[in-house]
């Protein structure tokens, strides 16, 4: 008996708390999701795009919430691992307030976790994946507003062709879908420009590079290309250079992160990067982000913060479309409108999506790293920047 | 290094030639042999492979980047072999006094690297690092993390193995397990709430005397030498060599030997053996930790997660020289860190392996010797094994 009666005061009590939950979802709620590494090695960038999504709700939802809509935001850690950025979207995907995802960092986590969000329909866009596959799967959830690896790897390889002294490079990448992919398209890049390859190699490592090192210093390169992220890299070139390597070190938009100067110090300085995003302080629309973001969060913006913060801004615009078409708010509504997006005026430059989802015209810049002091990074010289167009406009422009 | 397992012998006064020898000279030697036994086998090797593929790779003659690396890949894997054989240490003494695999012995070394970063940190930020002397400094930084380490394996064998003694042989395995995750959550939620950050860098890129390497010449090549290198052996060699006189030399090392000959009898000879199973987990953490030191000055960042795989292969060091045996952890090692470092230094001229074969191909010579050898380079046959 007693326990019947606990059982029964239990549900009341369930029963109870429930009520004004189901409550809050009729109150129209619109609720936006990021997936970052907020631990772990890459957390540095991974908050930094948690923050300017979380800035760009805040800034940017005024129209949804004068038409009586109120936009959460819910933050996911992907721990930059595919499993764990698999298990988060499941997740995700149940709450039907979620009409659209900000993420991933990695492309490696972003490949599978999209996945999940095109068997339940949920729109994706990426504010840093790179990774060739990411779009050319052709899935109609995923976007994203950032360049291409392949054309990322071999603006690298041309750049690096044309420094002087460089005939020999040594390739290392570090076995993920991003590294590896990127680190791939430079060797081929590299070949076709009439450099000599003298090694291709992958490595796990992420503490001691010893190993890594000897036959480097063996064959002697004139440049050093490393397809990872900064966490791997700068500890890299940091060993290296105690090791007595002296020639030049360059990678992909990996390396961008201010964390990457404190790693490396000394040894990191004069190194070359190619990215997809510059820094914030390059783009002439993005100065009053950094002061709101220096503001709010204590810290600079990192790269990528002023990428998410379009990302948010073209999910939100494509919410407002719908609503005002008077249309329902569905997943696959917002599927389509933010695949639909056309000349979207970012603080970052203006995006308009191709049907694989990349965006149209892509930046490119190619950066030097000025000073070993992590508070000096936004100062990294842009050595050389271009648009690209994405293959499929590529394509159609050829034929026509 | 004489045998933990062998007999008790007198700890009557030697005179001091004898002293010398067996607590000095002896364990030098030991290691010397170890050492250049090693090297010579795998150059041997080496040269063998060159001969056999003289052009693995177009352009590439094997014989000359033999040549070339050879220095280098000896000083590499001895930096990194002195590493696992001290992790190894741990493993193994633990194993001869309770006969279990201490699994969360890694985070124990990873503790140990992450309070050497703090001491280091701290000094640095309140401008000390300048003006102390080189063997100061490091002296200073390896006993904090000596100290933190062996009580924390002292705190860690209390509370988690201690009350399971008696349990079947899984149960503290699985309780090792956990404390090695909690260890991991532990020390990343106490650095991101204290310092905001997940890299932890030594601050080592401000000192003159790290960054400028010794330069070595050996025949026509150059060999860069990283002070930390030189720290990392002889850090290790000095304490390897305390350790030797400690387990054989003094009144409390023959306790620990007694323990693991015999848990009951040792008792009722009235040794307490609470407090021997305690001064051995205090030891293994003492030497993890200092290992963690060392490791993190020389390889410059250090991260929660950074115990995994040196654990892993100092277990399979410690395996590999036969568990339970002290000196077989030191062959074990340096035989583990020369393997690992010749096969990094060569795979890659083989396109269609590459270095991420290294693990698969010392594995390989772990499985061969076990398979030939299965208590170990140094192991005796014993009938109970994990």
């Amino acid at each position: 008996m007693q326990f019947k009666r606990l059982a029964f005061l239990f549900v009341v009590a369930v029963l109870a708390l429930s009520v004004p939950l189901v409550g809050a979802q009729d109150a129209k709620v619109i609720k936006i999701a990021s997936q970052s590494p907020l631990s772990g090695p890459q957390s540095v960038l991974g908050t930094s795009i948690r923050n300017a999504v979380e800035l760009a709700i805040e800034q940017l939802s005024g129209p949804l919430v004068e038409m009586g809509y109120s936009v959460e935001f819910v933050p996911f850690d992907d721990q930059a691992t595919p499993d764990v950025g698999v298990a988060n979207a499941n997740l995700l995907v149940n709450d039907a307030a979620i009409m659209a995802v900000i993420g991933h960092l990695n492309s490696g986590v972003a490949i599978p976790s999209s996945e999940v969000y095109n068997d339940n329909g949920l729109a994706m866009v990426s504010p840093a994946n790179t990774n060739v596959a990411i779009t050319d799967r052709g899935l109609p959830v995923v976007n994203r507003i950032c360049g291409r690896d392949d054309t990322q790897g071999a603006a690298g390889a041309a750049f690096a062709a044309t420094l002087e002294g460089v005939e020999t490079v040594y390739v290392l990448h570090d076995t993920t879908a991003y590294g590896q992919g990127v680190a791939d398209f430079f060797q081929k890049a590299a070949a076709e420009q009439g450099l000599t390859v003298l090694g291709f190699e992958g490595t796990t490592e992420t503490a001691n590079f010893e190993g890594v090192i000897q036959p480097i210093l063996a064959l002697d390169p004139d440049l050093i290309y490393f397809g990872g992220i900064y966490s791997q890299t700068g500890i890299f070139i940091n060993q290296a250079r105690a090791a007595g390597y002296e020639g030049l070190y360059m990678g992909p938009d990996g390396f961008d992160a201010s964390e990457f100067a404190e790693l490396a110090g000394e040894a990191g300085v004069n190194t070359y990067y190619t990215s997809v995003a510059a820094p914030p302080t390059f783009y002439p629309a993005a100065a009053q982000f950094i002061e709101d973001y220096t503001a709010k969060f204590g810290e600079p913006p990192q790269p990528f913060a002023a990428q998410s913060y379009d990302s948010t801004g073209i999910v939100l615009a494509a919410i407002q479309r719908i609503l005002e078409s008077g249309e329902a708010l569905t997943r696959e509504a917002v599927v389509a409108a933010v695949r639909a997006t056309e000349n979207y005026e970012g603080i970052t430059g203006t995006y308009t999506f191709d049907d694989n989802g990349d965006p149209e015209l892509a930046t490119y810049v190619i950066l030097q790293i000025v000073s070993s002091d992590p508070a000096e990074w936004n100062e990294n010289v842009v050595l050389d920047q271009f648009l690209a167009p994405s293959p499929l406009v590529a394509a159609a422009e050829a034929e026509g | 290094m004489l045998d933990a397992r062998r007999s008790l012998g007198s700890v009557s006064s030697p005179s001091i030639l004898e002293w010398g020898y067996r607590f000095i000279l002896f364990p030098i030697g030991q290691m010397l042999v170890f050492i250049v036994g090693a090297a010579l086998f795998l150059t041997l090797l080496a040269f063998l492979l060159a001969l056999a593929f003289p052009e693995p790779r177009p352009n590439i003659v094997l014989m000359d980047q033999v040549n070339r690396q050879l220095p280098g890949m000896i000083i590499s894997g001895i930096t990194i072999g002195f590493v696992y054989a001290m992790i190894a240490l741990g493993y193994t003494l633990v194993y001869g006094v309770l006969k279990f695999i201490n699994f969360a012995h890694s985070e124990i070394f990873m503790v140990g690297s992450v309070v050497g970063f703090e001491v280091m940190q701290r000094l640095s930020e309140a401008g000390h690092l300048p003006s102390w002397s080189p063997v100061l400094l490091v002296v200073v930084v390896v006993l904090a993390a000596m100290l933190a380490s062996g009580l924390l394996a002292v705190l860690i064998e209390r509370v988690a193995y201690r009350p399971l003694r008696g349990a079947p042989r899984l149960v503290p395995l699985i309780s090792a397990i956990g404390i090695s995750f909690f260890m991991v959550d532990l020390v990343r939620a106490v650095e991101a709430i204290t310092r905001n950050d997940f890299n932890l860098t030594y601050p080592l890129n401000s000192l003159e005397w790290v960054r400028n390497p010794v330069k070595l010449a050996i025949g026509e090549n150059t060999v860069n030498i990283r002070p930390t290198q030189f720290i990392v052996v002889l850090g290790a060699v000095v304490t390897l060599i305390a350790l030797n006189y400690f387990v054989n030399g003094t009144k409390l090392g023959r306790g620990i030997r007694a323990v693991s000959q015999d848990m009951t009898t040792a008792g009722l000879m009235g040794i307490n053996v609470n407090r021997m199973i305690s001064l051995t987990f205090f030891v293994g953490g003492a030497f993890g930790g200092a290992a963690g030191a060392l490791f993190g000055m020389n390889v410059g960042t250090v991260t929660p997660f950074v115990g995994f795989i040196p654990g892993i292969k100092a277990f399979t060091a410690a395996v590999l020289g036969g568990i339970g045996n002290v000196t077989g952890a030191l062959l074990g090692g340096l035989t583990l860190g020369l393997v690992e470092s010749f096969l990094n230094g060569l795979l890659v001229y083989f396109p269609a392996l590459g270095q991420r074969y290294t693990d698969v191909f010392a594995f390989s010579v772990l499985i061969l010797i076990l398979i030939f050898r299965p208590s170990g380079l140094l192991g005796e046959r014993v009938d109970e094994k994990v």
